[in-house]
């Protein structure tokens, strides 16, 4: 239901996917945007200050493919993430305070600061997990769309993913089954271009991740993944067709990590120019700007909201240092469940 | 009680194949708890390739008893989403040897979930993984791995070696709210004894004693206890008593009982189809040797493993490279009689 004041419908000229998008879910668009490139700024921040023990994988740049993909997602439903995955957890609803306490190996971090950066999960939130291994979540995304045809369940499954991933085995096997028993399932495919240092182009046969969904009778939809209203759109439509039980759908975000693949990244292989021209880009500066072009909002309530999501991180970090580490003499719990 | 029923004296005879009880294991577990379901290659009409599951998909339907593409990686990450959704699924690897197709799955994804998220998800599910020798399926489908997964935290390994251990563990896997695998021998699948009607458990990570001695002890599991309890009755004809331990699960691993057993007899024997080194012998003995029960050894501990190499194809080849029988007879009376 939109509030009496919301702006969006009463501007005309505005694309379909953007006037979808009313001011209130916006409000919250934009929080989670900020959210996402405010944690992965101050992490990095950390990092550099030496205050992070392990490695971490940044999505900045990548933040509407996240946000998009899971706008239309209910509270019950599902996602399952990846190494990259700081957004993906963010845009499901996770708190950023635990997730930075995670990010630290604290103890009230998501996972005890059993797991980093890498396996952030928030099982009752509906996130099933971020994943160390390339392609390691497309095969469960498979058991998770079982589990809630078995269960009668009106859910869906998101699983995020990379390029890279799409030429793992496991892309085509649970690509094979989801497609066979028409499974709930949305098949994010984040391409940033580079599987760590290798394009796209030297490691895949054809242009574009999508057209393998024709090897899979399911629809293959290439969406401007730096465009968040378009991404919503794709994902919002995936949905309802697999929660009518259309089955799932393969649905590639075109986008670009600004940041290096990990630490160990000196961008070998691509030119700061190409970064330049992508940083151009940027999927939050991209939709402010066409919000107040529309006048939905203006640039004081714009910053207002971005102020509020750094107040947010700065308190998050705040509670993560703050945190206790775990124990070592709880080492070996939780190695298996009674 | 003084009499029997009729009903009861037929339960306390009924034999069944160790195919069969696991069969009736799983209708148990399907028909007690909908959120249990088998899926595997060829599980269905064709009834499994070992004919495990057999009429099950007519009693459940083919939503319960699912046919899945030869996907094996797929299937086994299948496994893991629906076991941490509220499903219990039992996974049938149509060979053990095809598990090396699955290994991401299971051992980075299923054995990790729990621990690398704090303790906030449980991995309820049970693979059942037909292995080892002695069908002729030469060096791709003939192969003893269940050590690889021994050693891997998170997981549970399991090898029952009859038809009653089979049901009664299988039904205490299904129960279990974590990874477990089942290590099936698949010459043990026609082999027949005693099974009670009904659901009744055998415990995971118990040994169990077969025959009680006191010259040596002689630990196998899986058809490796069947062999070595055939020995044992034989070397007791020669006058000497062996004790005969079943491990029936490899982890967790009941070393209690092989400690207890080796300051009784004093000599300990490992009996086990795998690869000798680096395997099941291997972590028994250093338990032995880092343990008081070291103290209590009058005789070098043996170990009886598969040979080092690739299961051959050949008959008389294949019987060769791991134990039999007659290599059991014949260590167990060196190591019993002080020449070894």
């Amino acid at each position: 239901m939109k509030a009496d004041t919301d702006t969006s419908a009463r501007r005309p000229n505005q694309r379909p996917e953007l006037a979808a998008i009313d001011d209130e879910t916006m409000r919250g668009v934009l929080r989670k945007m900020h959210l996402i490139r405010k944690f992965e700024e101050a992490a990095e921040a950390s990092y550099m200050r030496g205050l992070i023990h392990g490695t971490m994988h940044l999505s900045i740049g990548q933040e509407a493919s996240a946000v998009g993909a899971t706008l239309a997602l209910m509270d019950e439903d599902y996602i399952l993430s990846t190494h990259r995955g700081h957004g993906h957890c963010i845009a499901k609803g996770a708190e950023p305070a635990r997730m930075f306490a995670e990010f630290f190996g604290k103890e009230n971090g998501y996972c005890r600061g059993r797991g980093g950066s890498m396996h952030i999960a928030d099982v009752d939130g509906g996130n099933l997990g971020a994943n160390g291994i390339v392609g390691g979540g497309l095969p469960i995304a498979v058991g998770v769309g079982m589990s809630i045809k078995a269960q009668k369940l009106d859910r869906v499954a998101v699983v995020f993913f990379g390029d890279g991933a799409s030429n793992e085995g496991a892309f085509h096997e649970a690509l094979n089954m989801a497609s066979i028993w028409k499974l709930p399932i949305l098949f994010v495919c984040e391409n940033n271009k580079y599987g760590m240092s290798m394009d796209i182009g030297r490691a895949m046969a054809v242009p574009n991740v999508a057209d393998r969904a024709v090897a899979y009778a399911m629809p293959g939809v290439v969406v401007d993944g730096n465009d968040l209203p378009a991404v919503a759109a794709v994902a919002r439509e995936a949905a309802e067709r697999a929660r009518a039980g259309g089955g799932p759908t393969l649905i590639e975000c075109k986008t670009y990590r600004l940041r290096g693949h990990s630490k160990s990244d000196r961008n070998l292989y691509r030119t700061k120019e190409e970064i330049e021209e992508w940083r151009s880009r940027c999927p939050i500066r991209r939709l402010e700007a066409e919000l107040t072009a529309h006048e939905r909002f203006t640039p004081e309530a714009l910053m207002t909201i971005e102020e509020a999501a750094q107040a947010e991180i700065d308190a998050a970090l705040d509670f993560a240092k703050a945190s206790p580490d775990p124990d070592p003499k709880d080492l070996t719990r939780d190695v298996y469940a009674d | 009680m003084s009499t029997l029923t009729e009903a009861a004296v037929e339960s306390a005879v009924r034999e069944l194949t160790y195919a069969e009880a696991i069969r009736e294991a799983l209708a148990i577990a399907m028909e007690a708890d909908e959120r249990v379901f088998l899926f595997g290659e060829d599980v269905g009409v064709y009834g499994g390739a070992f004919g495990v599951s057999g009429d099950l998909v007519h009693r459940f339907g083919t939503e319960r008893v699912i046919d899945t593409p030869i996907s094996e990686l797929g299937i086994a990450g299948a496994a893991v989403g629906a076991a941490i959704t509220g499903m219990k699924p039992v996974l049938e690897i149509q060979f053990s040897d095809f598990v090396t197709l699955a290994m991401e799955q299971i051992v980075n994804q299923a054995a990790k979930i729990r621990f690398m998220f704090g303790g906030k998800a449980k991995v309820p599910m049970v693979v059942r993984l037909p292995g080892g020798s002695g069908t002729g399926a030469a060096a791709q489908h003939s192969q003893s791995l269940e050590a690889w997964f021994a050693h891997v935290p998170g997981l549970k390994v399991i090898q029952p070696s009859s038809p009653h251990d089979a049901k009664g563990m299988l039904l205490s896997a299904i129960d279990d709210p974590n990874p477990v695998l089942i290590f099936e021998h698949k010459l043990l699948y026609k082999t027949k004894g005693h099974v009670p009607e009904g659901d009744y458990r055998v415990p995971i990570g118990k040994a169990a004693v077969r025959r009680e001695g006191r010259d040596l002890t002689i630990v196998g599991s899986s058809i490796m206890a069947v062999r070595t309890a055939a020995a044992a009755q034989k070397l007791a004809e020669e006058g000497i008593d062996a004790e005969v331990i079943d491990l029936r699960s490899l982890r967790p691993i009941d070393f209690d009982t092989i400690a207890a057993s080796v300051r009784k007899t004093h000599r300990l024997m490992v009996v086990y189809e795998g690869v000798k080194t680096m395997g099941i012998g291997a972590e028994i003995s250093a338990m032995i040797a880092e343990s008081d029960a070291f103290d209590f050894l009058d005789a070098p501990i043996v170990r009886l493993g598969g040979a080092e190499v690739p299961l051959p194809y050949n008959p008389v080849l294949e019987k060769a490279a791991v134990p039999q029988e007659e290599d059991i007879l014949a260590a167990a009376r060196r190591l019993a009689r002080g020449d070894a």
